[in-house]
């Protein structure tokens, strides 16, 4: 399956990376041969075998439905970027 | 006292020879000293390390020390640890401050033992070179023109010059195993789901493993017991007791059945890692193992299935880099997708860069059932290899890496360098365990003996590779540090 | 043309656990701003996610509720995205294998006449937080509180036909969450949001025409006026010749129409994959019927047996049955006095009449259901008359006693049957009363039926609303009569 230029700023815009037209060119180089490679899995029959999600067969555990946390806002907060009045700042979302 | 084990040290301190204190202080000095051209350390907590040097000292004292009280280590830079810089090799996280630590960290420091810093290591954990580090190459101590291995290639590079006994990895696709084999130590990458991946940075969720890199199978015996156990934040981590991993250290391998799998011995093997493998095997027949040959058929395929599953799955797990709650931002964003797209473009580095692409294309639409679901049953069959291989064998053995250490830069392509992984992948993506053990040199560059075993036989692995370094002093061997010699 | 309108529901409804689906943090409303984000919240480095049971209960309650299949085997995927309220940039959620599968309700019109709804599957996900637009200096602030916070969300096959089934389908669903008390289902905070699909076809084609959707319309009042303007706005485009296309739009409350959320537009790949996190939720079936055996009486259900065996009509069963705390409230009363007609009576009139005119829930009601049935009660044995008794309702409204019987001792309410002690009253009113008693001799007999009110009153009066009006009104007969 053939890669183009337009499937790599595809995949930029969609994983939010900011590439510019000489970097994609070079991606698109390094994917085109990965790609190159992950096809040769097109070649194995693999009729009838279901996907393995994760190599142990186990199931879900689940947890009891208690609050186990307590507010650790200001710490949490010391390693964020931009906070004011307890909130995360990013720039104007338009709805 | 950096050239001791973690269970020769833990002697010293039981009999009073020198404090925990003194054997930090030791250890950071030598750190400081030698540590320079090898950029094992991302970051060197001395402050935290002599406090919690006297803590176990003073624990001592009050008779209240266990077995590795007191002893220093390293944690590769993935693993959280509050209050301290976990970078996971990264520009994104250059300026973050975990405010927890991971279940490993909390574990390690719960038996008592001193953590000296945070190891270097491949950004995110993608690389097998230690040349994707936003904090420069990590360099071989055997020979500073060679890469130590990734990604857990600074642990790896800091056990192999003695800056500390013990560090802590992790193996995604080989990341203990193959560093440690470069770098002449024992590394083991437990099954998965043995240890808690809470606080341990994602990169490949279903693969991602912590373990244990230390100077002897012993010593990560030892490790593996302090670190393994079912864990209620990991809903991966599997409710299964711990067994005394130290307990069967001693027993006989006679009538062991050791498996070479075909495949692991083909084309583009280095002759000289094949030569001391061989020698290993011969070693281990001499102890009462017998040997045959048995067959991983769909061991070509685990490269190409690898390269589907664990891109997809840490293009999702490095969304939340973002630069909105933690992390890297860029300056003075013009809009919401300006901030996300600067900030991951200036916090990732290129090899990050490329596998989210990849795995961002993988998962798209339309191309989902093609690559993501064909790896996963593509996976199934390689696990299924392994399964049937431990009807007939009790452990596989093999080379750990294709070639010995190469050079700094000699891997410019991608693939190429990801080819490179060929004995180690599989192994994470059916989930067994597998130990690296020192087999002697090629070129000078150590070689490493991998031994594989069922799910969970962790315990007979750290025996089979126990019983090999008391026939052997491969793992004893120490590079000539540049300083050192001088 | 004939058009016929098409309609499909997604409904979100927060469940009502304490914790949040994947973390130990608070659920709990209207908390300062990220104090309720814990670490899992966060998305920061390292942390990983843990099912909450109650969560996975919830929804197989509900799953039980609506009739449905519950498959075996459920899987969490991850839904990929940027949004700075998702702080993965993921939202865990079930794309390919749900915890419901399909099932149906059954939804009652005005004119009493029931329908099912299919309901294609529900689903488990976790809630995004919050963006606030207020001005940060042209930035908006992100509230994490809400999330994690576990949302069922419920699926229907466009199986609607109008606005008003539409309505009445969602009435049906809070009704269900709420008696199944998986919800509180408070719209206003957001614990029930509803994107509608909308499209409109010519009556008789098979094919369904384009659709739009309807996001987050979030009142029962809203679901209707949306789905009425939307309906007309694609009649009209298509009559003059324009095409329907697919697209999200945004209900506008104020301005009464839907907007095209055009900035919004970009083409989405959300990439779902299984969560590797996450491990496959297994249900076994002992765990399955341990849920389906405990679940409380359903409205439907209790509609049926308010009818057959409390011999409600129809529309007081389905008034009476609509809500949990309605019908709690009601069975209250009715065990208490032991009258269910007289008791449907009192909370569809006198209650719910204050509680609109203050604008209360029923669970907020001043009275009782127990102060209500004693109430109830004593007008059956008929200690008080129904004019009495809308006092001491009153009274225990304003809280000026505790118990109806306090309030009827201490306001000398008991009601007056000694038929010597209203004789006396009555001999007193006709001697007051001679222009009125020459007026009623004087009448035709067919006029002085209606004459008799004023002597009736007179006597009422005489005994401040205590005297039996059945009693006063046969005395008083005989009493004139005898005097023409």
């Amino acid at each position: 399956m053939a890669l183009e230029h337009a499937d790599v700023l595809r995949a930029a815009h969609l994983a939010r990376l900011g590439l510019d037209e000489s970097e994609a060119a070079h991606y698109l180089d390094d994917l085109g041969r990965i790609l190159e490679m992950v096809d040769q899995l097109q070649g194995l029959d693999t009729e009838g075998v279901a996907p393995l999600a994760h190599p142990l067969d186990a199931t879900q555990r689940l947890r009891a439905d208690e609050v186990t946390e307590t507010d650790q806002r200001e710490t949490f907060q010391r390693c964020a970027p931009a906070v004011e009045n307890g909130l995360y700042l990013v720039p104007r979302v338009v709805e | 006292m950096h050239d001791k084990t973690l269970t020769e040290l833990a002697a010293g301190l039981a009999a009073g020879e020198f404090s925990s204190r003194e054997l930090t202080q030791s250890l950071l000095a030598r750190i400081e000293r030698l540590d320079e051209p090898l950029n094992s350390f991302i970051t060197v907590t001395a402050e935290q390390a002599l406090a919690a040097a006297d803590a176990a000292d003073a624990a001592r004292a009050n008779g209240e020390a266990g077995p590795l009280t007191g002893l220093p280590l390293a944690l590769k830079d993935i693993f959280c640890t509050r209050g301290v810089k976990t970078s996971c090799g990264s520009r994104m996280l250059d300026t973050f401050t975990a405010p927890y630590d991971a279940t490993v960290v909390e574990k390690l420091a719960a038996a008592g033992t001193v953590s000296l810093g945070k190891t270097n290591m491949d950004e995110f954990a993608m690389g097998s070179s230690n040349e994707n580090s936003f904090y420069g190459p990590v360099r071989n101590p055997w020979d500073l023109a060679a890469v130590p291995g990734g990604s857990s290639g600074g642990s790896a590079a800091a056990v192999a010059a003695g800056l500390v006994p013990a560090a802590m990895g992790t193996d995604t696709g080989g990341s203990i195993r193959q560093p440690a084999a470069f770098c002449g130590i024992t590394g083991l990458k437990p099954t998965y789901g043995r240890v808690s991946r809470y606080g341990m940075i994602a990169y490949a969720s279903s693969l991602d493993q912590a373990g244990p890199m230390a100077r002897s199978a012993a010593d990560c015996a030892h490790l593996l017991g302090a670190i393994a156990g079912h864990d209620l934040r990991d809903s991966t981590s599997v409710a299964r007791g711990v067994p005394d991993y130290v307990e069967g250290l001693d027993a006989p391998l006679t009538g062991l059945k050791i498996g070479l799998p075909r495949e692991y011995f083909g084309d583009g093997l280095d002759d000289g890692v094949e030569a001391a493998v061989r020698e290993a095997i011969k070693t281990y027949e001499s102890l009462g193992a017998t040997v045959r040959e048995v067959s991983l058929p769909h061991t070509h395929y685990a490269i190409p299935a690898y390269y589907v599953i664990a891109p997809a799955e840490a293009s999702s797990n490095l969304s939340r880099f973002d630069g909105v709650r933690f992390g890297h931002r860029c300056e003075a964003p013009a809009d919401l997708i300006d901030l996300y797209k600067r900030s991951r473009a200036e916090g990732f580095g290129e090899e990050v860069k490329r596998r989210i692409l990849i795995g961002t294309h993988t998962l798209s639409e339309g191309f989902f059932d093609a690559y993501y679901k064909q790896a996963q049953k593509v996976r199934r069959l390689i696990r299924q290899d392994f399964l049937d291989a431990f009807e007939e064998v009790d452990v596989l053995m093999g080379p750990a890496s294709p070639t010995p250490a190469f050079d700094l830069g000699a891997n410019k392509d991608p693939v190429s360098m990801y080819l490179q992984d060929i004995y180690t992948i599989a192994v994470n993506l059916a989930g067994i365990p597998g130990i690296n053990v020192p087999a002697g040199f090629a070129g000078g560059r150590p070689v490493g003996l991998q031994i594989l075993g069922t799910h969970f036989a962790e315990a007979q692995l750290l025996n089979v590779a126990h019983q090999f370094q008391q026939a052997t002093d491969w793992h004893l061997r120490r590079p000539a540090l540049a300083e050192e010699t001088a | 043309m004939q058009w016929e309108t098409v309609i499909g529901l997604e409904v979100h409804v927060q469940l009502a656990t304490r914790s949040k689906i994947f973390s130990g943090a608070s659920t709990a409303f209207g908390a300062e701003p990220n104090t309720q984000a814990c670490a899992v919240d966060l998305g920061l480095p390292g942390v990983l996610p843990v099912l909450n049971e109650a969560a996975v209960a919830m929804a197989v309650q509900f799953g039980l509720g609506i009739h449905a299949e519950i498959p075996e085997v459920s899987v969490f995927d991850r839904k990929n995205y940027f949004y700075p309220d998702l702080p993965k940039g993921y939202q865990t959620s079930q794309m390919y294998q749900p915890i419901v599968g399909p099932g149906e309700v059954e939804i009652t019109l005005e004119d009493g006449s029931t329908k099912r709804i299919r309901v294609h599957h529900a689903h488990l996900e976790e809630d995004a937080g919050k963006s606030l637009h207020e001005d940060f200096h042209g930035m908006t602030g992100i509230d994490l509180n809400r999330a994690g916070t576990p949302l069922l969300e419920i699926v229907s096959e466009p199986d609607m036909r109008s606005a008003k089934e539409a309505a009445a389908y969602l009435k049906a669903i809070h009704s269900l969450v709420t008696y199944l008390g998986i919800s509180d289902g408070n719209m206003a905070e957001g614990s029930m949001r509803c994107d509608v699909n909308v499209s409109v076809r010519p009556a008789g084609q098979e094919t369904f025409g384009t659709r739009a959707e309807i996001k987050n319309v979030n009142s029962f009042r809203f679901v209707e006026r949306a789905i009425a303007f939307e309906v007309e706005r694609q009649i009209e485009l298509i009559e003059d010749g324009g095409e329907v296309v697919q697209e999200t739009r945004l209900f506008d409350p104020e301005a009464d129409e839907t907007r095209s959320m055009r900035t919004k537009e970009e083409a989405n790949d959300y990439r779902y994959f299984p969560c590797p996190d996450l491990l496959p939720v297994v249900l076994d079936q002992a765990y399955v019927d341990h849920l389906r055996d405990n679940l409380p009486e359903l409205p439907a259900e209790k509609r049926a047996r308010f009818e057959s065996e409390l011999g409600l009509s129809a529309y007081d069963a389905g008034v009476l049955s609509a809500s949990r705390a309605m019908a709690e409230y009601f069975e209250g009363v009715k065990d208490v006095c032991g009258d269910a007609k007289l008791a449907a009576n009192w909370v569809q009139g006198e209650l719910s009449g204050a509680l609109n005119r203050e604008g209360l829930a029923i669970v907020d009601s001043p009275v009782s259901a127990a102060q209500l049935g004693e109430l109830v009660a004593r007008v059956k044995d008929e200690t008080i008359n129904g004019k009495a008794a809308k006092q001491v309702f009153q009274a225990l409204w304003h809280g000026e006693g505790d118990s109806a019987d306090a309030i009827i001792e201490a306001k000398g309410l008991k009601q007056v049957t000694d038929s010597g002690a209203i004789e006396v009253m009555i001999d007193q009113v006709i001697n007051d009363s001679p222009a009125q008693v020459a007026q009623y001799r004087d009448a035709e007999p067919d006029k002085r039926g209606k004459m008799i009110g004023y002597f009736v009153g007179q006597v009422m009066k005489a005994s401040r609303g205590t005297a039996n009006p059945q009693q006063v009104n046969k005395l008083l007969k005989e009493k004139l009569d005898a005097l023409c």
